[in-house]
């Protein structure tokens, strides 16, 4: 099929970017979204011009590399799905398609898709863990975990941090992100001992890096690849407001 | 980050500023609510909606005075009012910082209650301002300020424009209910995936409740069913 | 070492190489080999805690054993400076191992223990393996899952709230802990977030999006790194007292592979032209379970996880080229080929032998699919038995995966799948302390070739790379570093300089090649050659083809190719050149060992080496040894050989019939 492509072009942090049009006239169904991207890549190379910068790297939907807002969407249409595992087949001859990176002062923009996302990497920083040192582990089996708690941690322990949530938020807010960790690790046993405190320190970073504050619009939930649901945010604000109630150390 | 006073604590994180929302948000339903309740009284006549009037301001006059009660109804609503709009005010303007550049291509995700919140905000704050100086001050009510409350409002929806202003005032705040009675519950920590659907069906019910029952006075003035 | 060099013997590769002095692993402790690794850690050394802040650790890759070691490391209270290429520790491939990782904990009570572990661990890898190394791993992997439960790992559990397992490939006991389907994604996110934990206590350092280009060897000693910036193309060099590698496999040569696309051998390789010795390169796993490839654009493949053969049955058409849909095909004009050979393993079969029967199948004409190249992989009979619900329960995340790629629905046709490059055995050649050959440089996780032999166990790599990462590199960096206080390197010492300078010119003659073809094109045209000549069967005739054609290949990449762009900032195609450069030498590497190695030995299959049957045929009288090889520099590899010896687990034919 052919493909119209309006691409966010943008030499590095400091320059002012712009949408550019590029003509692709042999895209086949079976591709991938990256892969189309490739064609065109290989294309500009030989027409001496840069190709498309952007982070990619598993291309099976699990490292959260990919990122770019598809039409308006983070990862495009296709619900629960990386850019790297969106096919042609979803689109159609002679569409035009948008690209550009993810949109928040959190993740500003490096070159063309590409952002800097190391917000997220401060967040886990700031609590976003069990303290327990190598060999301290007591042994697996002396603590139970009932198997729905122990599903529904894995359901939130699935993000794969790669910030959709925050590009679809009309807030710029990564709330969702640092619920699913809170979420995770506030639902096993081994999270327990600190579960008050992350929530309040994970929080209060984020509050402190360029994000916005949630008001719980769920477009996050929409996009999120891997189907973390809104409710997490809502077990982030229990935990937070109960930790603030009882005067849980922050420090 | 480091403060355990619990006042700043709140009013320094997002979430303690949304919970701020949440809670003055439930103070402002519970007395739409009564409001509303109250207003049908429109239905039994002058006599039983002026008694009304004066009831709401020798209720419990043994103990706070004449309109003492309404006073205490008054300034909580002040209070919560400010609160709930300064909050809003600055996560909004933490938003605003937090997206510098917009996209290019504008598709938008996130339900279209959930994201008209703020606008809603607006347009009832503005609604209750002209609302006083309607009903309550009589300023830019037709008749003098001694008129009676039902005559006054007979009066004041008599002026097709403002029933219109009305109805569209309410049912911005329909929709506000409807995302913000949801949204506070998630915002107080009381959602969770089991709950989430009868959560946002709860609020689309109360949300649908109050502005027909709000909008109905209006109508029935504008078709003479209240004379 | 090759001072001793001398022709070789064996008849195959002659002339391509030269042999050097044989080499042992000097560090495994003689005592019986269940009480090694103990008396190991009770004879290393210990550094004072005091000192420990003074003393610094590089630490390249931070996937699960990179990850993991810097971690602990940083808990022990060095400073640890780790890198990564990508914008996050947590991105390293090891996040996308889906199956599960093994652990002898028999919880079952069917029957595992350490010793059996272990010994399916050096059967499984063909008695090519170190048995004090495997025997350490299996030890190792009880602690292991305490520690990755204690920090928060959502395994699967039962009703009981008890850790559920499964059974994987080569084994019939169940003792695969896992995560739904993304086992590694969970151990890696524990991993990181006690990494992350260092970092926010500031033992460590982190360096993402910065890529390891050389080795800076000062004095014998690995004592730094050269790095690029891939953010501004800066070439920065780092010092330390003790250097370890833990970069991962080198299973992209082949290009299509199921690694991260920027999955790369350039580290280990640098450190092998320094002077590290490649173990094993030909030794490269096959997985049998990817979906095919589907056109010429293909620029990954996509792995879908052994488990699937726990419930799904493969079969072909009887007929040859039959082109009818698979359910059109009715049952008795099926050939389930895996039960029929293997009726005691039946769809279980380790790996190698999976994959290759596939092979042998599409070979013979039976495949399906585009190009004949696919076998099916059917969950009917499973939906049927288990229902839809437990189906979904088990493989729900992976359906999904293989539905999004293809577009078919499992649930309703028979997956198709086809072999694909997976992992790889070989690597930089290290002791029993998983040092390499040159000092201060210690070599963790997929990168070094210790644990699996000529084959891997599904469910063991996610095992030894935590194992390396959290529980042998601290206490044997921890040895080595007793040796300390090591004199600081200036910034400006000769061989800093020297390694600096080469790493710039290496950047500027690719990018000033401004030729005709981009990276991508040669890349895979190097991958399409390795993979028909030194994949799944090879043969003297084609390793000699291929050897004859690499040189030529890189001769024509350094001329020929097209990078647009600057070396300052982020250039995207300038970092794959890098890694293709190394690639191009590798592959050479690799074909020389399948060719010298004249033996069948689990992935490695040599066509003129098979039994009556078509089963791999070893060698042990000539081949019961690691291959280390030199860097020729320029001349002839050289190749040291390291006799492995068994005396616990005796070497027989493999057998799963
Ligand atoms: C699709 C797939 C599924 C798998 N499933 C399983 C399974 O179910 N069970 C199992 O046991 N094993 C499985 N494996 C194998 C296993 O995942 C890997 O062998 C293991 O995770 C490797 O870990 P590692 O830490 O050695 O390397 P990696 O996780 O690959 O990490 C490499 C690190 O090195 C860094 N790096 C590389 N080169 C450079 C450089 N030049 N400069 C700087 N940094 C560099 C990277 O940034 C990264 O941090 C699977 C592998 C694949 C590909
Ligand atoms: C500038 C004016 C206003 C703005 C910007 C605004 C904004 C908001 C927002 C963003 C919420 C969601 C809170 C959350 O996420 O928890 C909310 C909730 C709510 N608001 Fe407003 N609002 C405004 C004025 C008003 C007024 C005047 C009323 C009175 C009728 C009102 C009634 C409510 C109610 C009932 C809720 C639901 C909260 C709950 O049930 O917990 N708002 N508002
Ligand atoms: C059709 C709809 C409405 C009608 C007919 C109505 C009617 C009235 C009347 C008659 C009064 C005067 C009462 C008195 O002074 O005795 C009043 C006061 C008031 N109403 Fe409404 N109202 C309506 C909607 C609303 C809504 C939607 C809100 C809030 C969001 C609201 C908020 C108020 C407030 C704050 C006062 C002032 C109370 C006081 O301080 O005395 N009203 N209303
Ligand atoms: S919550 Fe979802 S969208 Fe956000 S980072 Fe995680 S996976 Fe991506
Ligand atoms: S879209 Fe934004 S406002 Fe909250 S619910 Fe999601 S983070
Ligand atoms: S490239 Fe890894 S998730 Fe898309």
């Amino acid at each position: 099929m052919k493909l119209t492509l309006r691409v966010w072009r943008q030499k590095n942090a400091d320059t002012k970017g712009k949408m550019v049009k590029y003509q692709l006239d042999d895209v086949e169904e079976d591709m991938s979204f990256l892969e189309m991207l490739d064609v065109l890549n290989e294309k500009l190379v030989m027409d001496d011009e840069e190709p498309v910068s952007f982070d990619h790297d598993c291309r099976e939907g699990i490292c959260g590399s990919c990122a770019m807002v598809i039409n308006g969407i983070p990862h495009g249409p296709q619900k629960n799905t990386t850019t790297c595992q969106l096919h042609m087949r979803h689109f159609s001859d002679g569409d035009t398609i948008d690209v550009e990176p993810w949109r928040a002062r959190a993740f500003p923009v490096i070159k063309d898709l590409v952002t800097d996302r190391s917000a997220f990497d401060q967040i886990i920083q700031a609590g976003g863990y069990v303290s327990v040192n190598t060999g301290s582990a007591p042994e697996a089996h002396a603590t139970p975990v009932d198997k729905v708690s122990a599903d529904d941690a894995f359901d939130a322990a699935t993000c794969i941090g790669c910030g959709a949530c925050v590009a679809a938020c009309p807030n710029g807010s990564s709330m969702l992100f640092t619920a699913a960790k809170v979420t995770h690790l506030g639902l096993l046993p081994q999270g327990q001992p600190e579960r008050a405190t992350r929530a309040i320190t994970m929080l209060a970073k984020q509050d402190e890096l360029d994000f916005g504050g949630c008001t719980n619009v769920g477009a996050c939930a929409e996009v999120c690849p891997k189907g973390i649901p809104l409710a997490s945010i809502s077990q982030l604000n229990h935990d937070v407001l109960g930790a603030t109630l009882s005067g849980a150390r922050s420090d | 980050m480091t403060q355990r006073n619990i006042v700043t604590r709140t009013w320094g994180s997002s979430v303690g500023k949304k919970s701020v929302m949440a809670v003055t948000g439930v103070i402002f339903l519970l007395y739409v609510i009564a409001h509303m309740i109250g207003n049908l009284k429109i239905f039994f006549g002058l006599t039983t909606f002026d008694n009304y009037s004066v009831h709401l301001r020798t209720l419990g006059e043994d103990i706070f005075g004449y309109g003492g009660v309404l006073w205490i109804i008054r300034t909580v609503l002040t209070v919560a009012v400010l609160l709930h709009m300064w909050a809003a005010f600055s996560l909004w303007y933490k938003a605003k910082r937090a997206r510098p550049i917009g996209y290019q291509h504008k598709s938008y995700q996130g339900s279209y209650a959930a994201r008209t919140m703020r606008w809603g905000g607006v347009i009832i704050a503005l609604f209750v301002i002209w609302h006083i100086l309607d009903l309550t001050l009589g300023v830019v009510n037709p008749l003098p300020e001694n008129a009676g409350a039902y005559q006054k409002l007979v009066a004041s929806f008599d002026r097709p424009v403002v029933s219109i202003f009305y109805i569209v005032a309410m049912v911005a705040l329909g929709f506000h209910i409807r995302h913000g009675l949801w949204s506070g519950i998630q915002t107080l920590g009381g959602n969770s995936a089991l709950r989430q659907n009868s959560l946002k069906a709860f609020s689309l019910v109360v949300a649908v409740v109050v502005t027909a029952g709000f909008v109905i006075i209006p109508l029935s003035v504008m078709f003479g069913l209240v004379r | 070492m090759s001072e001793l060099a001398q022709e070789p013997t064996s008849t195959q590769g002659e002339g391509r190489y030269v042999l050097g002095d044989p080499i042992a692993d000097t560090r495994a402790p003689e005592s019986p080999v269940g009480d090694r690794w103990d008396d190991r850690k009770f004879s290393a050394r210990l550094v004072n805690p005091a000192n420990r802040r003074k003393m610094s650790v590089i630490v390249v890759g931070t996937g699960l054993a990179g990850g993991a070691a810097a971690a602990t490391l940083g808990e022990a209270g060095y400073h640890v400076k780790a890198f990564c290429y990508q914008d996050t520790p947590r991105r390293a491939h090891s996040v996308a191992a889906q199956g599960g990782i093994n652990a002898a904990k028999n919880y079952r009570n069917d029957g595992d223990s350490v010793h059996r572990l272990f010994y399916e661990t050096v059967k499984g890898g063909d008695f090519r393996s170190r048995e004090s190394n495997v025997h350490r791993l299996a030890e190792n992997s009880l602690s292991i899952i305490d520690q990755c439960v204690a920090q928060g790992v959502p395994f699967a559990r039962e009703y009981s709230g008890l850790l559920d397992t499964r059974s994987f490939g080569g084994t019939q006991v169940s003792r695969t802990f896992y995560a739904r389907g993304q086992t590694g994604q969970q151990l890696l996110l524990g991993a990181y977030q006690a990494l992350e934990r260092q970092i926010a206590a500031g033992t460590v350092e982190m360096h993402p999006r910065t890529e390891m280009l050389d080795l800076v060897v000062v004095d014998g000693r690995a004592r730094g790194i050269v790095a690029r910036s891939v953010l501004t193309g800066e070439i920065e060099t780092y010092l330390a007292d003790v250097v370890v590698l833990c970069t991962g496999g080198y299973g992209n040569v082949y290009y299509l592979s199921t690694n991260a696309k920027g999955s790369n051998v350039t580290a280990a390789w640098r450190a092998h032209r320094r002077g590290a010795l490649f173990a094993n390169p030909c030794y490269t796993q096959i997985h049998p379970t990817c979906i095919p490839v589907s056109g010429e654009y293909q620029s990954k493949l996509t792995l879908m996880s052994e488990s699937l053969r726990n419930d799904g049955r493969v079969w072909v058409p009887k007929e040859r080229g039959d082109d009818r849909a698979p359910n059109d095909i009715p049952e008795d004009e099926r050939d389930y080929y895996l039960e029929r050979q293997y009726p005691s393993f039946g769809n279980l079969v380790p790996r190698d032998i999976a994959s290759r029967a596939a092979k042998n199948m599409c070979d013979a004409e039976h495949g399906v699919g585009p190009g004949g190249l696919g076998v099916y992989l059917d969950f009917s009979d499973a939906i049927e038995r288990l229902g839809r619900h437990t189906v979904e329960a088990k493989y729900g995340n992976l359906f999904e995966m293989y539905q999004r790629i293809t577009g078919d629905d499992p649930y309703e046709v028979p997956m198709r799948i086809y072999p694909a490059i997976h992992y790889t055995m070989g690597g930089l050649w290290v002791d029993y302390d998983l040092r390499s050959t040159i000092p201060g440089l210690f070599v963790g996780g997929e990168a070094n070739f210790s644990d699996h032999g000529a084959n891997r166990l599904g469910a063991s790599a996610l095992m030894q790379g935590l194992s390396d990462g959290y529980f042998i590199l601290p206490t044997t960096v921890a040895d080595y570093l007793a040796d300390g206080p090591f004199d600081e390197v200036p910034e400006d010492h000769p061989a800093v300089r020297e390694a600096v300078e080469a790493t710039r010119a290496r950047s500027d003659k690719l990018l000033s090649a401004n030729g005709n073809r981009t990276v991508d094109s040669f890349h895979r045209e190097l991958g399409q050659l390795v993979w028909d000549q030194c994949g799944m069967a090879r043969s003297k005739e084609g390793l000699e083809k291929a050897l004859d054609r690499i040189p030529s290949l890189r001769e024509e990449f350094w001329r020929d190719v097209k990078i647009v762009g600057t070396g300052d900032g982020f250039n995207q195609s300038l970092e794959k050149a890098n890694r293709v450069a190394d690639f191009m030498e590798l592959a050479e590497l690799m074909c020389l060992d399948a060719l010298h190695r004249e033996e069948s030995c689990g992935a490695h299959f040599r066509v003129e080496h098979q039994t009556e049957d078509g089963e791999a045929e070893r060698d042990d009288e000539n081949f019961s040894y690691v291959a280390a090889w030199e860097w020729g520099d320029g001349g002839k590899p050289v190749l040291h050989k390291e006799d492995l010896e068994f005396s616990y687990v005796h070497p027989s034919q493999r057998s799963y019939k």
